[in-house]
């Protein structure tokens, strides 16, 4: 049978991440590649990871992404960029690029991006025009300073962290004089704030300290404006040390026209149109996919050195090329190839599941603004009005979820949901709520712990600043990744609340349709399985949000933490799972039009399935594993079973098959052409 | 004095890549070719970045007229069309180490005929003196002799224009040094070395105007057969031993000649 013949071509990635009619993305993957394996590579090679310092070398990236059109990329075309519309899908790529050599290189860039995002999503006209603009590297014979801004939002103990309610910022009326605009006197200490060393701007969260101003707001302050503006003491982190960190200390007086969103004034008190609350929502709503991409690429990336040194471990001896030993080294034992595999496996579905969120969020986007538009026409205002006009929407919205999904999209009742954009709103956003965090939550954390995996497969070299692919470096990074932009139990969380909505629980019934419908022409990538796993799940989580314990406490509910939490950690395998799959259909669907991937696509395919299977066995046993637990757990008398037993029982058989697909992908590595040598130093 | 620079540049696998030759129905071929990613031969890469150069000095204009598959010619236009501003001229065809070099200079001496309105008196043809697939350094003198242009330079690293219209250029001799001549004027044929300029960094700015020009030229390419039926390659193979890639790090320069010196003897 022919085997996988090479790693997967940027052609196929393009296809299965779906930018293959996209040639400002194709591009925008080469040039960020370069800076990637071109000077961030060279630091790290050069150890420019061994100090917490903010040095030449790492500022001199900084140049480089400003060359490159990474700086830039944040922006609109008239603000000096040169990608229009929505970026979700571009900033995801470059950050899975820059990740895949260098994790905190990802984060300096992203950094700077995020300080942005509170202006982007919430400023107002002019606060848009000047930072954005601001923020794009000066054209040759522009005179002006670059724009660098952080996002100082952690506080030193016992202030904000996974509770951004506890604000220890604060802000106060400085001087107010008649008919002019007040003067406001903010207050912040920040804890690991990113970009500090070079940053001159922060868009900082604070609290009223004054009867004059209302509430919470974020407000931009400027190194130069009055008052004490201390980058504070670098953090001594063990990991992306490319990126620059420190605890700032900011008491400065600015102008009230720096509350992001601005400000109306109301019998005498300053109230900001948006309160801290409402601006990170929207910030972290979209950012946090990207972070996810980061731990994708980074299990991705991990590949290529692993088979390298398995291939070459004891060659260069007295062994004599063409023997088993020369040839395959320790990929002769299938334990080393089946981890490697898992790797692989693992990769494909972050990497799957991130860029659906990224393009997901490139649909919201309009969506939000259409929705802004309504509101603002209505009179809408405020969450619990903003809910309520949703809230009506939500019949309609799974209504057309599920037209959709039975490709009824040419019926009159279609077209007529399709053209109220608050129920495409009300249908995406649904699903967003769900991918965001459980993008974020799976990608990162179990790629952190998959990573230690790939760590291992090196041997000693692994756990060495010279282990090709950096592969001990991304391991600890991986689990940066899982903390900042809110920790694991910030997205479970989250999911407790968005996973059981009505109208994504109509999304997920069509996942489900869709695996089935998938089963019948390919059944073997798993789908059946994963299909009935997610029976089960949704068996289990029904049961669970009906019942109580054994103290008659119920068993779903934010002080359960034990009990949604899992369920949320279930869930985001199955929706890796998921979506690694609907890649590999579409490979499958568009790759035989493209004369650069035709060849050897079949075995890509067939390879690219056994993968999807492997990640299915595991993701039934781990979705079967937290429901089961959580079925028995709360029981003492026993309760009635046997619908649980037999989709558990279903989904478990269904992965009949799973050990030979992961005998053929282990064989595939011991085949497959890779390059002479990284395309990065080491 | 205004500038029109062709230059002539095909891609070829990616060198980081194993490359294995092996018959193929078709003749022989690499093995795994289209799957290899592909890139701008670096000798004619070269040629590009300095076409690009001296026309900006002289406010010219650079054509890159290249020869390849439709499918990866376009493949590698994302990274090629964000170094430097050019208009692309394709020529649809495949091709490979393997080609015979005269088909392939009579195919692109056709493209740069079709250009429209191309002026010969203000024309310089670029590309690599030789190529990292065949490096027969044969193509760029044919492609000249096509198209009647006799003036020709090869292994050039460097040009300067003077004033009255004549250049210098710099061509690659024996021992590490240079022969200097003087041509009255264009038209000429350079075949580059490496010239004296660094790849420049990408620019996506560069790419987004480029690309406007460069998809509709991949659209509309010509296809063309370069294929010589009486050229027959019986046996082809890499020496053995002839590739070892190795990466050690902060190696002094005297202990790497040694090293080599010493794998050359073996
Ligand atoms: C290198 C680096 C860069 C950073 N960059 C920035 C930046 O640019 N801007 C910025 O504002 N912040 C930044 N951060 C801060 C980062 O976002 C926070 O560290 C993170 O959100 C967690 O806050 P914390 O450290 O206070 O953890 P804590 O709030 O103390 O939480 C610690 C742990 O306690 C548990 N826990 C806490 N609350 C709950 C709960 N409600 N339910 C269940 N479990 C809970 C969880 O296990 C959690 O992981 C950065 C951090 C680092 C390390």
């Amino acid at each position: 049978m022919e085997m996988l013949s090479t790693l997967p071509s940027d052609d196929i990635r393009a296809i299965m991440w779906r930018y293959s009619d996209r040639f400002d993305l194709q591009m925008l993957v080469h040039s960020v590649r370069a800076v990637a394996r071109g000077p961030v590579a060279q630091a790290v090679a050069n150890g420019a990871r061994n100090s917490h310092d903010w040095t030449e070398e790492k500022a001199n990236l900084l140049n480089a992404f400003d060359t490159s059109g990474i700086t830039s990329l944040f922006m609109e075309p008239e603000q000096g960029g040169y990608i229009a519309g929505p970026k979700n899908l571009a900033l995801a790529i470059a950050a899975f690029e820059l990740s895949w050599v260098d994790g905190g290189s990802a984060t300096g860039s992203l950094a700077g991006n995020l300080a942005l995002e509170p202006i982007h999503e919430r400023g107002t006209p002019e606060q848009k025009q000047y930072y954005m603009c601001g923020a794009v590297p000066p054209q040759p014979g522009e005179n002006r300073k670059i724009l660098r801004g952080a996002f100082g939002l952690t506080e030193p103990l016992p202030f904000v962290g996974v509770e951004t309610g506890l604000l220890g910022g604060k802000v106060r009326v400085a001087a107010w004089n008649e008919g002019e605009e007040p003067l406001l006197q903010v207050d912040k200490r920040g804890r690991f704030i990113t970009n500090m060393d070079f940053a001159n701007f922060v868009c900082a969260a604070v609290e009223s300290d004054d009867d004059r101003i209302k509430g919470t707001c974020m407000i931009i302050v400027e190194e130069d404006d009055p008052g004490l503006f201390d980058r504070g003491a670098p953090t001594l982190k063990l990991v992306h040390q490319l990126s620059s960190t420190r605890d700032p200390i900011i008491s400065q007086q600015v102008p009230a026209h720096r509350i992001i969103g601005g400000y109306t004034i109301q019998d005498g008190i300053i109230v900001p149109n948006y309160n801290h609350s409402e601006i990170i929502e929207a910030v972290f709503k979209r950012t946090r996919v990207t972070v996810g991409l980061m731990t994708a690429a980074k299990l991705l990336s991990a590949v290529e050195p692993i088979i390298r040194y398995q291939r070459g471990r004891f060659r260069g001896g007295n062994l004599e090329p063409g023997s088993p030993r020369y040839e395959l080294g320790i990929q002769q034992k299938d334990d080393a190839l089946h981890r490697t595999v898992t790797i692989w496996a693992m990769g494909e579905a972050a990497a799957s599941f991130g860029f659906e969120g990224a393009r997901l969020f490139d649909e919201l986007a309009p969506l939000e603004d259409e929705k802004f538009k309504i509101f603002n026409e209505q009179g809408i205002r405020g969450g619990r009005a903003e809910f309520k006009a949703l809230k009506a929407k939500e019949k309609k919205a799974i209504e057309y979820i599920q037209l959709k999904a039975k490709d009824q999209t040419q019926t009159a009742r279609y077209a007529e949901l399709e053209s109220d954009p608050l129920v495409k709103y009300v249908a995406i956003d649904s699903l967003a709520n769900v991918l965001c965090p459980a993008i974020k939550l799976w990608n990162t954390g179990q790629g952190a712990t998959i990573m230690r995996e790939a760590v291992s497969l090196m041997g000693g070299y692994g756990i060495t600043e010279d282990c090709p692919g950096f592969l001990g470096q991304k391991w600890m990074d991986a689990q940066l990744e899982a903390t900042y932009e809110g920790p694991e139990a910030v997205q479970r969380r989250q999911l407790t609340i968005t996973l059981i909505t009505p109208v994504f629980q109509a999304c997920f019934q069509t996942w489900i349709d869709t695996l089935k419908s998938i089963a019948q022409s390919r059944p073997e990538t798993g789908a059946e399985a994963l299909a009935t796993a997610m029976e089960l799940w949704r068996y289990t989580l029904n049961y669970l949000q009906t019942r109580k314990d054994t103290h008659g406490v119920k068993l779903w509910g934010s002080a359960r933490q034990g009990v949604t939490f899992p369920m949320a950690d279930a869930f985001s395998w199955l929706a890796a799972s998921y979506h690694q799959i609907l890649d590999v259909v579409e490979l499958a669907l568009n790759g035989p039009n493209n004369p650069a991937v035709v060849e050897g696509l079949d075995s890509t395919i067939a390879f690219f399935s056994d993968l999807c299977m492997i990640q299915v066995a595991r993701a039934v046993g781990e979705a079967g594993r937290v429901c089961t637990e959580l079925f028995y757990g709360y029981e003492v008398d026993g309760h009635d079973d046997t619908e649980f037993i037999e989709f558990k029982t279903k989904a478990d058989r269904l992965t009949a098959g799973a050990g030979h697909a992961r005998d053929r992908a282990g064989v595939a590595l011991t085949r497959v052409m890779i390059p002479e040598a990284l395309d990065y130093p080491q | 004095m205004s500038l029109t620079i062709v230059v002539c540049g095909s891609l070829v696998p990616d060198p980081l890549q194993s490359l294995i030759p092996m018959p193929t129905p078709d003749g022989f071929g690499l093995k795994n070719e289209m799957m290899l990613p592909h890139v701008l031969d670096p000798w004619a890469a070269h040629a590009l970045y300095e076409a690009a150069n001296l026309a900006k000095k002289v406010n010219g204009k650079v054509y890159l007229v290249s020869l390849g598959l439709k499918a990866k010619l376009q493949q590698s236009m994302m990274t090629i069309a964000q170094k430097v501003p050019f208009e692309l001229v394709a020529v649809d065809a495949s091709h490979s180490g393997f080609s015979d070099s005269s088909a392939v200079a009579d195919a692109l001496a056709a493209a740069i005929n079709s250009i429209a309105g191309l002026d010969k008196s203000s024309l310089l043809i670029f590309g690599g003196w030789e190529s990292a697939s065949r490096a027969a350094g044969t193509t760029m003198q044919i492609v000249g002799e096509k198209l009647g242009i006799v003036d020709q330079f090869q292994g050039v690293d460097e040009i300067l224009l003077n004033s009255d219209g004549s250049f210098q250029v710099l061509e690659r001799v024996e021992g590490g040094t240079h022969q200097v001549s003087v041509c009255s004027g264009p038209p000429a044929v350079l075949g580059w070395a490496t010239g004296n300029l660094p790849e420049p960094p990408n620019n996506p700015q560069v790419g987004m105007l480029n690309m406007r020009i460069v998809m509709p030229a991949i659209q509309q390419a010509k296809p063309a057969t370069i294929k010589d039926q009486a050229l027959t390659f019986h046996n082809v193979e890499v020496p053995a031993q002839r590739r070892q890639t190795k990466i050690v790090k902060d190696t002094p320069v005297p202990e790497i000649a040694r090293e080599i010196v010493e794998w050359l003897r073996l």
